[in-house]
């Protein structure tokens, strides 16, 4: 049974910057990656708000700076089991492999909302409505694809924000954060590609926290002519040529509103991954969600209530990404810390 | 007839300070779930007869919350009870039940006046 | 000893009798005086025909051996057909025995039920030892049933019932001098025997034993009597009337009465009918799901005849008719709630002004005499895998249809109704019976089972087949229109309480199409017996967490083998389904799993 400093669950943002933080403080550090690349959702992101930064120069920066040997990387691999054996901790990976660790990081991250489950919208029903995801995919691309031909027709396209957030109907009570300004982004994308296309955003409030965020919204308006309505997107029907008639409320108008559009992107929410949920529950540190729970948001944050399980990033709670790569950080010095003290 | 000088002026703005709100309180306390609205609009998009008069589930319960009860009366009366609001509600208000207490509370207050 | 066959104790037992009869009287005039005019034309049509017939037989079968009691619950029906049945076949028996005595069939009324005391030993009539045995017999079989009953007071858990039912003061006046009469009849009668061995196996031995106290004789008759008299007096305040008024509604209902709209005297009737066994109690979903145990058609009849119904009781209710299913009288108890629920102050009060004839029906089809109209209902525009699937099946089928309500309709107007509603739901009804009538069409098909309840059992003018989308498919199957992949998934159905319940029961064609399409998994709680899902309109005032635990139990009867889908045909059940399940098994509309194979 090998034994390491610290086993790192999870290789996407947060679980791959701490490696890189704590392998170059040479700590013999475990990387366990459940798909067959590290990365994580870096790898389903083309560019990240509000800069633009192409995901993967982010990926490329944490894999080069990793001090490879201090650290073993591990894909393929999803944890089954995990539990104290004196001092230590053995996790059990799913080809029955065991390891021993002074400490682990959890960094199980999270799974974009199942956008099936808001039938309503008819994702997997009409070809036209796609997700937030898929349309990255078409990014990367450089390319929309319209799934309806058509030659003379401006195109327009809708983003619908809150799927699967803020929706008690979905049971998830929160809001996840970045698709605001991920669609605001994702606006200005499509606008770069399809200059000559009509984007809509629909939503109930826009959140526009972070640095930027606010400035990007501006420029969505004022550079790119995006426009936003406000108000909750019931339902999406199909038209005869096979595009999608999309009903909201104008709120602002106090009027019913519908309008045809040839995509219709649905900002998905943010949920525990499967890896975050079965974690935090063999641990007993899960919350209503699946998610993880730290010890104290405001001091312990990278602390669980299990000594020497530590945990980082959005297997806790909804983050952007550079909240997740600091968030990580710091529970690298709060490793390090715990490991000295041995 | 040809008016000269000047109309004394309306104020259009809802003066909450001469608001009644013992029906929405009253409506609190029955309908729990009310206070948890957020003004999204899923309710009047789904809204059937919303979309053929002017009819709006969101603009009366807006009315309620401000103590505004005048016009509800006749308005309530268009909600066909059919549930799609319900569905559709992302605060799991129960938006049926708002509708019928809404309409018994101004129903009476009416008849009292 | 007495040969006058008469003794000042009769009196009471006398007064009581006409006091009850009096009353009988008044209550079964006033009820039938307050029949609808539908109604009593009903009765006037069908009063000489083979139903009264069929139920006079009914009443042999249901009040005095209460078969669907015995049904549900074996130990429960032996109570009550122990108590009802041995009791009648007592007051009959021993009217044949004072007869044979007397030798005559006119004798006084109260011979028969004293007739212990007034017997002279000595006299021999025939078959006397055989109506001494019966007498004894039976006033035994009496008595095990209401040591059960007093059982069932004090241990209701014992009967397989989870909650005895409450009772008012009156109800335990008469309560208790049930429970006397019985007991009291038997010592009387023991005494007797005791001194002149005129008894039966029962009353003899009894009062061989009781012989040497030489107790007095006469006070006890007395108390028999007033026991008698006090039951009698006060039954018809209490839930004992049910005994008498059990009969009437059984031939009401023979006759073809049925509720209406409004209160009516049937509605009486009905209310008085109940006997309080407390079988809905435990069928109920409120109470096993969401621990609400105040509310059931039981409790909410009970508080509407002590006059302290609350709003509460009458809206707290899913109408789910599971109750009604299982009421051993028959009580539509949901038709009940449901005139309670009139508002009737808001009739004539409307503002559907919208109501035009542009502002409704299919925009997008000129055809008027399709073969068939599809009319999705207001929820299936919320789950538009539904009618994605109709479509293909429509197109797969080669079939000549129109979307009525493609770009949203008014509704069927159930929902109103079921809020008491009636006006408001009348007028939508009348512009759908418009809107469908306008096209020449065969068969209206729906998907939501709330419509096809409505339009079934509720609209009264529609010239046009309606068909709930399970049925409509089923015939494209059987007709060779449409083709079904058998695969080797395995389903879970849940049968939508609009279309399992009373007079509509599509159990046959969704499993038929399932078995065409894979296995159908057999379930604990299915067809008439299947669960609600809990977020019927019927109820407005359930919390999201009762609705949840609900869903949560008929959820847990769907899951339990772990088939591939949960598949309903209800838009409402879908949506509530879908919301409950993160992982485990998908939740599918029959038209999708057609689709989908
Ligand atoms: S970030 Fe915006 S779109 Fe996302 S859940 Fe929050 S409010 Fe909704
Ligand atoms: S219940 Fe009333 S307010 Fe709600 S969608 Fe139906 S008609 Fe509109
Ligand atoms: S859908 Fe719900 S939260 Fe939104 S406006 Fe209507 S009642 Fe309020
Ligand atoms: S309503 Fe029916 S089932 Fe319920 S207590 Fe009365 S008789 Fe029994
Ligand atoms: S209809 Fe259903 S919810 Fe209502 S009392 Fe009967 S069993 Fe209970």
């Amino acid at each position: 049974m090998e034994k390491f400093d610290i086993i790192i669950i999870g290789g996407g943002p947060a679980g791959l910057n701490a490696a890189m933080r704590l392998s170059n403080m040479n700590y013999k550090t475990l990387v366990l990656e459940k798909e067959k690349v590290i990365g994580g959702k870096l790898n389903q992101w083309d560019k990240l708000f509000p800069d633009f930064t192409p995901a993967i120069d982010v990926l490329k920066y944490l894999t080069e700076n990793i001090k490879q040997e201090n650290t073993q990387i591990s894909t393929s691999t999803s944890v089954t089991k995990i539990d104290k054996s004196d001092n230590l901790w053995k996790v059990t990976d799913s080809n029955n492999n065991e390891y021993l660790a002074d400490a682990v990081l959890i960094t199980t991250g999270f799974d974009v909302f199942d956008a099936r489950r808001k039938e309503e919208y008819g994702y997997g029903i009409y070809p036209c409505v796609i997700t937030s995801v898929d349309l990255e995919k078409m990014l990367e691309t450089g390319t929309i694809n319209f799934p309806i031909e058509t030659s003379d027709r401006r195109r327009r396209i809708a983003f619908i924000q809150c799927v699967g957030s803020r929706d008690e109907k979905s049971g998830n009570h929160f809001c996840s954060r970045n698709c605001c300004i991920c669609a605001v982004k994702q606006a200005i994308e499509v606008k770069e590609v399809v200059p000559d296309s009509d984007v809509y955003c629909f939503y109930m409030d826009l959140r526009m926290f972070g640095q930027h965020y606010e400035e990007l919204y501006r420029r969505s308006q004022q550079e790119f002519n995006v426009n936003f309505v406000r108000g909750r997107v019931s339902e999406i029907a199909p038209t005869f040529d096979n595009r999608v008639v999309l009903k909201a409320e104008d709120t602002l108008l106090s009027r019913p509103v519908k309008m045809t559009f040839d995509l219709v992107v649905l900002m998905v929410g943010m949920n525990p991954s499967e890896g975050t949920k079965t974690l935090s529950s063999l641990l007993d540190i899960n919350d209503e969600y699946g998610y993880v729970v730290s010890q104290d948001e405001h001091v312990a944050d990278n602390l669980t209530n299990k000594a020497g399980v530590f945990v980082a990033g959005t297997c806790k709670r909804q983050l952007t990404v550079p909240e997740t790569m600091k968030d990580a950080d710091s529970a690298a010095i709060e490793i390090a810390n715990f490991l000295n003290r041995r | 007839m040809i008016k000269f000088g000047y109309a004394p002026v309306v104020s259009r703005t809802l003066d909450l300070d001469s608001s009644d709100f013992s029906l929405r309180d009253e409506l609190i306390r029955e309908v729990p779930s009310y206070k948890k609205c957020i003004g999204c609009g899923g309710c009047t998009s789904t809204c059937s007869a919303h979309q053929h008069t002017e009819f709006s589930i969101l603009r009366c319960n807006m009315l309620f919350r401000r103590g505004k009860y005048d016009v509800l009366e006749k308005e309530l009366d268009k909600c066909m009870l059919c549930g799609k609001c319900l569905l559709v509600c992302p605060r799991n208000v129960n938006t049926r039940d708002m509708i019928i207490k809404m309409r018994l509370l101004v129903q009476h207050k009416n008849k009292k006046q | 000893m007495d040969t006058t066959m008469y003794n000042p104790f009769v009196m009471p037992f006398a007064f009581g009798v006409v006091i009850l009869f009096l009353n009988l009287i008044i209550s079964f005039v006033t009820w039938l005086y307050n029949l609808s005019k539908t109604q009593r034309k009903q009765v006037g049509r069908h009063i000489i025909s083979w139903r009264t017939l069929a139920a006079i037989w009914e009443c042999l079968r249901e009040c005095l051996l209460h078969r669907n009691i015995f049904k549900r619950n074996p130990v429960l029906g032996y109570m009550h057909c122990s108590l009802a049945f041995g009791w009648s076949l007592l007051i009959i028996v021993g009217k044949f025995e004072a007869s044979t005595y007397s030798g005559s069939f006119f004798t006084n009324p109260w011979l028969a039920i004293f007739f212990r005391y007034f017997e002279d030993p000595s006299r021999i009539f025939p078959h006397k030892e055989l109506f001494t045995f019966l007498m004894d017999f039976l006033l035994a079989v009496v008595l095990s049933g209401l040591l059960l009953a007093v059982i069932k007071r004090f241990y209701s858990r014992l009967m397989g019932l989870k909650k005895a039912t409450r009772h008012t003061p009156s109800d335990r006046i008469a309560l208790i001098s049930l429970w006397c009469i019985f007991p009291l009849r038997l010592v009387a009668e023991s005494l007797v025997a005791g001194y002149r061995n005129n008894g039966g196996f029962l009353t003899q031995s009894l009062g061989n034993l009781l012989a040497p106290f030489n107790l007095p004789i006469d006070p006890i008759w007395w108390a028999y009597s007033i026991a008698l008299c006090l039951f009698f007096i006060f039954m018809p305040f209490t839930r004992y009337m049910h005994i008498f008024t059990e009969i009437l509604l059984i031939f009401l209902r023979k006759w073809g009465v049925v509720e209406e709209d409004k209160k009516t005297g049937y509605t009486d009737v009905e209310l008085a009918a109940c006997s309080r066994c407390g079988i809905c109690i435990d069928v109920c979903p409120l109470n096993t799901a969401a621990k609400i145990n105040d509310t059931q058609s039981v409790y909410f009849i009970r508080d509407i005849r002590d006059n302290v119904i609350s709003h509460r009781i009458i809206n707290d209710c899913l109408l789910c008719n599971r109750c009604v299913e299982a009421c051993p009288v028959g009580i539509k108890s949901t038709k009940i709630r449901q005139i309670y629920r009139e508002k009737k102050s808001f009739e004539n009060k409307q503002y559907y002004d919208y109501l035009n004839p542009a502002a409704t029906g299919s925009t997008t089809s000129g055809n008027k005499s399709p073969k068939v109209l599809y009319f999705a209902g207001c929820m299936s525009h919320l789950t538009p895998g539904i009618i994605d699937s109709m479509k293909k099946i429509f197109k797969a089928a080669g079939e000549d249809f129109v979307f009525v309500d493609e770009d949203k309709n008014i509704c069927c107007g159930r929902p109103l109704r079921q809020q008491g509603f009636l006006d408001q739901a009348n007028t939508l009804m009348a512009k759908n019976v418009q809107l469908f009538n306008s096209y020449n069409a065969e068969i209206l098909v729906t998907s939501c089972p709330i419509c096809y309840n409505s339009f079934k059992t509720e609209y009264k003018d529609l010239n046009i087949k309606v068909m709930h989308h399970t049925q409509y498919i089923n015939m494209l199957i059987e007709e060779g229109r449409l083709q079904v992949n058998h695969s080797d998934k395995t389903f879970a159905y849940h049968d939508p309480c609009e279309i399992s319940r009373e007079e509509n029961r599509i159990f046959e064609e969704p499993r038929n199409i399932l078995r065409a399409a894979g296995t159908l998994l057999p379930l604990t709680n299915e067809k008439a017996d299947a669960l609600c899902c809990g977020s019927s309109l019927g109820n407005t005032v359930l919390s999201t967490e009762q609705i949840e635990d609900i869903r949560n139990q008929a959820m847990d009867v769907l899951t339990k083998d772990n088939p591939d889908y949960i598949v309903t045909s209800c838009p409402l059940c879908k949506k509530t389904f879908k919301k409950g399940l993160r992982n485990g098994p998908e939740v599918k509309d029959i038209a999708e799993i057609i689709i989908m194979g």
